[in-house]
This record gives structure tokens, sequence and C-alpha cells, in this order.
């Protein structure tokens, strides 16, 4: 008998815990060519916010040894485009769309949160506290506990829809936010986004962004990931969404012992866009040989000696 | 357009041109039998996770079987860091995960249109692939082609063998024109009647794209420019290969190379 790889997040039902993050699978129709949307646990598309944002000038990426940086700085189509023009196509290919949102003021978000909760096909929002690329807005509210509580209740007021809030790990006690952010009405949380960090051309002496620092992403931050997670999935009830450098099923199965409900990848689509079906052969083959019917069972498993 | 395919590829030849530049050839005829001249793929370089990312080439010639069969790509391969240096030291029987075929081709033009294509130093990279195109369409085509010294030249007897008139420049003087390529190409072009239909076609280093762009517009020659942009994916995923083109509106604004490229029009381009 195939394992149930199925997953709960709020009263939201996922096939699988394989979630492409949002920003490294653009809308998600940029991959419809090479893998079934349908087939995927969720998929997080790019930070959304009300209107349209150009980003950074490049350069945007630079790679870091098993990782990188970018500063991309949320370039996006905003949300009225991305209810138009992309919706439609993803609803039609049987995908399960969380949307993850961005504000520089918390009316911002519920205005989007308000706009999405309408729209058909969408399951989720992902409220982005946490990217370190943009000054105005994202982490400001990730940064202060106070903030976090805000942002995640406003929200929760005005949507019926799932709401993740998805967590820096440029803070002292990720904890702390994760149960800021339960306490204030969160369904859910999703953490790490990128590590706050820079690189520099020594022989220009010149930052080798063009917006100076950047976010840190790939394998290079997933024990330090793991290790969040693991604090995070002790410290509240809800479900948390675990990421961070995750390149093969193995990697995901250590986020899920270590008390992810689901993961998202991000990087490692870059380098391989086939990984998911990867990632989905590999777990099934781990739930079969450990014999686990489920693949929920496996949440939060970790043994050890200490208390 | 197909859709891209990952091809674990057998190395089948590794041609060391100069001490920097080399010619991989790829055992990948799913990506062959599709790809268009100016198309690109992503080679992963490595097999763990440093160097991470891979890699965005140009496909440079797609070869044949003697039944016309495409069964390998080639790609032109400057050493420029980690990445680029393990291609320069792979060797025949190796595999390379490779990605494609990526991104919008060139469009071609045929007879009585020219095509002048314009190179300058690695920017030879979807060249050969072009003139194959164009060549089987029946077009003149001339090859202004720029590098700093006559060792940045190659593949000369390739092309002057498929009918390709050379138009040679370099910085130091020691092959074809003083200078750069662009000089010779504003010759031909002032001595071009305004008749007779020419498209440009580019490929190097930006400001020589911005110099090809420029000469176009000024004898009112259509261009189309292949940018090269530090790509993350190839995909459109990642956002990080932008180009600022201007719409139809004339607003300027930030696209991915990888999907709405790798070439413009040369008209769209704003420079930074």
């Amino acid at each position: 008998m195939k394992a149930d790889l199925s997953v709960r997040i709020g009263s939201l039902v996922l096939k699988n815990p394989i979630i492409p993050a949002s920003g490294c699978f653009g809308y998600g129709l940029e991959y419809a060519e090479v893998v079934d949307l349908a087939s995927l646990g969720a998929i997080a598309v790019k930070g959304l916010f009300l209107t349209e944002r150009e980003g950074h000038p490049p350069p945007r990426i630079v790679e870091t040894p098993s990782g990188m940086l970018n500063a991309i700085g949320l370039q996006g189509i905003g949300v009225h485009r991305f209810v138009r023009e992309k919706m439609p196509e993803l609803r039609r290919l049987g995908a399960v769309v969380i949307v993850n949102i961005c504000g520089s003021a918390i009316s911002e978000y519920v205005e989007l949160a308000r706009i999405l909760s309408d729209v058909e096909g969408v399951a989720a929002l992902e409220l982005n506290i946490s990217c370190p690329n943009i000054k105005e807005g994202g982490i400001q509210f990730g940064c202060d506990l106070a903030s976090t509580a805000a942002v995640v209740s406003a929200v929760r007021k005005v949507t019926r829809l799932p709401v993740i809030p998805k967590l820096t790990p440029n803070v002292t006690s990720v904890s702390s936010f994760a149960k800021a952010a339960e306490e204030a009405g969160a369904d859910a949380v999703s953490l790490v986004n990128t590590f706050l960090a820079m690189a520099i051309d020594v022989e220009t002496r010149r930052p080798r962004l063009s917006n100076v620092m950047g976010g840190l992403s790939g394998p290079a931050i997933r024990p330090i990931a793991v290790r969040m997670v693991y604090d995070c999935a002790r410290a509240v009830r809800i479900p948390v969404i675990g990421m961070g450098g995750i390149t093969s099923a193995r990697d995901a199965l250590e986020f899920m012992i270590a008390g992810a409900t689901a993961v998202q990848v991000g990087t490692a689509c870059f380098v391989d866009p086939f990984i998911w079906t990867k990632l989905l052969a590999g777990i099934e083959d781990y739930l079969e040989r450990h014999g686990i019917e489920r693949v929920a069972d496996v949440v939060g498993t970790l043994q050890t000696d200490r208390a | 357009m197909a859709a891209p395919v990952d091809v674990h590829a057998e190395v089948l030849a590794n041609t060391r041109l100069s001490a920097d530049y080399n010619v991989l050839v790829l055992a990948a005829p799913a990506i062959a039998g599709t790809a268009r001249a100016g198309q690109f793929v992503m080679i992963r370089t490595a097999d763990g996770t440093d160097p991470l990312l891979r890699r965005p080439f140009s496909v440079f010639e797609v070869l044949r079987r003697a039944d016309a069969t495409p069964y390998a790509i080639s790609i032109l391969c400057k050493r420029v860091g980690v990445g680029t240096s393990r291609l320069f030291e792979a060797a025949a029987g190796d595999r390379l995960d490779c990605l494609g075929p990526l991104g919008k081709p060139f469009t071609t033009v045929g007879p009585p249109s020219e095509a002048w294509m314009v190179a300058g130093g690695v920017g030879l990279a979807p060249f050969a692939t072009l003139a194959d195109e164009l060549r089987s369409a029946g077009t003149r085509i001339r090859l202004f082609y720029g590098g700093r010294s006559h060792t940045d030249l190659f593949y000369l007897e390739w092309f002057e063998s498929r009918g390709v008139a050379l138009e040679l420049a370099t910085e130091d003087g020691s092959r074809g024109s003083h200078g750069r390529v662009t000089v010779p190409l504003e010759r031909a072009l002032s001595a071009q009647p305004a008749s007779a239909g020419l498209t440009l076609y580019a490929c190097g280093p930006e400001p020589m794209l911005k110099a090809v762009a420029d000469l176009a517009r000024r004898y009112g020659r259509p261009s189309q420019l292949s940018t090269e942009r530090i790509m993350g994916c190839g995909m459109g995923g990642c956002y990080s290969c932008v180009v600022r083109v201007r719409d139809d509106e004339g607003r300027a604004h930030f696209v991915r190379s990888c999907l709405n490229g790798p070439v413009f029009n040369g008209d769209d381009v704003v420079w930074e």
C-alpha cells in the first residue's frame, strides 16, 4: 500500500508536504512545462504588494559556498494583475496556491488579505514579514514582537483563509516570534526566510550586490534552519512549515523530524527544476523502508536523550 | 517553443582554443533537436553544492549526423571563475547536467535582406547556430568579430567555409582593423545603400551592445542583441537576470532575460 503523504495546515489539507518556496518559483506558471503543479502539496507564489514593484538593479544574486545571496527587492506585478493574469491559469492547472503578501503598513496586508479572500483558488495567505531586502516593509514587522502580533491579528480579522506568517531568522529568538504569531491567531508559521548577509569583491572593494546586503539561502543555512524549526515546533501548537537549504528527500525529512508539518524548497529548484518528483519519491521510499503509513507520523519524532 | 529537458550529457569532446577558451561538445539529442539560435542551456558544473548554481551558455553549434539528425550541441566557454574552470577541465566521457533549450531565440531574416553578426570575444557564442540557420534560408551573412588580440578570435575557418564574410578587429591591432569592432561595422553601414535590407545581430560586452544598438538606430537598421546576465535558474524563478526594457507605451521596466530574452530588440533596451 502506498503511504499517505497528506498533511494538514489549519483547515487546509495538502496532498503532500512539498511546497515550492515563495520567491523561488515565480508565479508557478514559469515551471508549468516541467512540473505538474497539481502534483505538489501547494505552491507559494512570489511575494505580492498591492502595486507593481520594480525591485533592485542587478547584480541581484551572488554565489557563496553552498549557498547564494539575493537582493531581488521583491520585483512583482502587484495583486490585481496577479488575480487577473495568473490565477485563472493556476486554477486551470489545479495548483493549490498559497499567496505570499507584503506590505509597508498593516493596512496594506489587510487590504491584500481582503482582496485575495474572495479569489477562487487561493488556499492560504503567507505573510511576508521577513524579507531582508527591502527597507520600507516586510522585515520591519518580523523583527518586533508587537508588530508581528499586530499584523497577524489584523489579517486574521478580515479573512477565513489560513494565515501563515513567514518568520525571519534575523532575530535572537525565533520561537518567541512563533509564539507571538500563534497567540495573534496564526494558523501556522513558516520559517526560515533568508539570513541577512553580504559578500565583497576584494579586488574592487565593492559589495557584490547592488543593494550591498542580501539574503543567504541554500544548503549553507540548513543546520541553522533545522535548529530554528525545532525550537519553534516545541514552542507552538500550530503547524510549522520548515525551509532552508533543502536539496533532497533526506533534507526534507530532517525538517519534518525536527517538527515541520510541511516543507518549502527554494534555492534547490533553481539548480534542478525537476526536483519535485525526486523529493516525493524519496519520501515515499523512506516511509516504506521504515514501515510508516502516514508522513504526518514522522512530524516531530526526534529522539533525544535530553528533555 | 519546446519544453526544456534536463539531460545528463556525456562530454564528447573538449577542445582548448587558448589559455582561457574552450569548446565543449555535449551529447544531447533532445536539446539539439529543438534548440534555436540564440537559445541557451544551464549547465551544472559540480555534483555537490559548491559551486551551487548552474551556469548559462548559448548553444554555439548544433551537431548533426551524416543523415542530418541532430545529436549534440557545443558551447563556447571562457574561463572566468570556479564553475567555468571545472568546464575547462572536463574530459571526454564525463557527464554534465544540461538543462535546455531555454530563452527566446533570434528571429532570422531571409534574402534579399542580409544578416550582419557582431561578436565581441566570447560573444561569438550564439553565432554558429545562427549562421547555420541563416545559411539554410539562403541569407548572405557577414561576421564582424572583435577581440583584444588575434588570440581571442576563433573559428574563423569554420565561418569562412560556410560562406560567411569576415570583418575582424583587434584592440592591439594584431589582426584585422586596429581598435573596436564597431569601427569596421560603422564603415560598412555607411557604405550600404539604405534600400538594401539588413538586420544586425550582436553578442558581446555591454558597451559593444550599446554601441551596436546606437549604430543600428542611426542607420535605420533593426538590431537583435543577445544579452549576458548573471542567471540563477534560467527558468524565470529567481528574477536575478533582469534587463531594463521599454514597453509599447514607452515605460522602462525590468524583465527577466531568461524568459523575455536573452535576445532583445536593440531599440527596446534601456542602458543603465
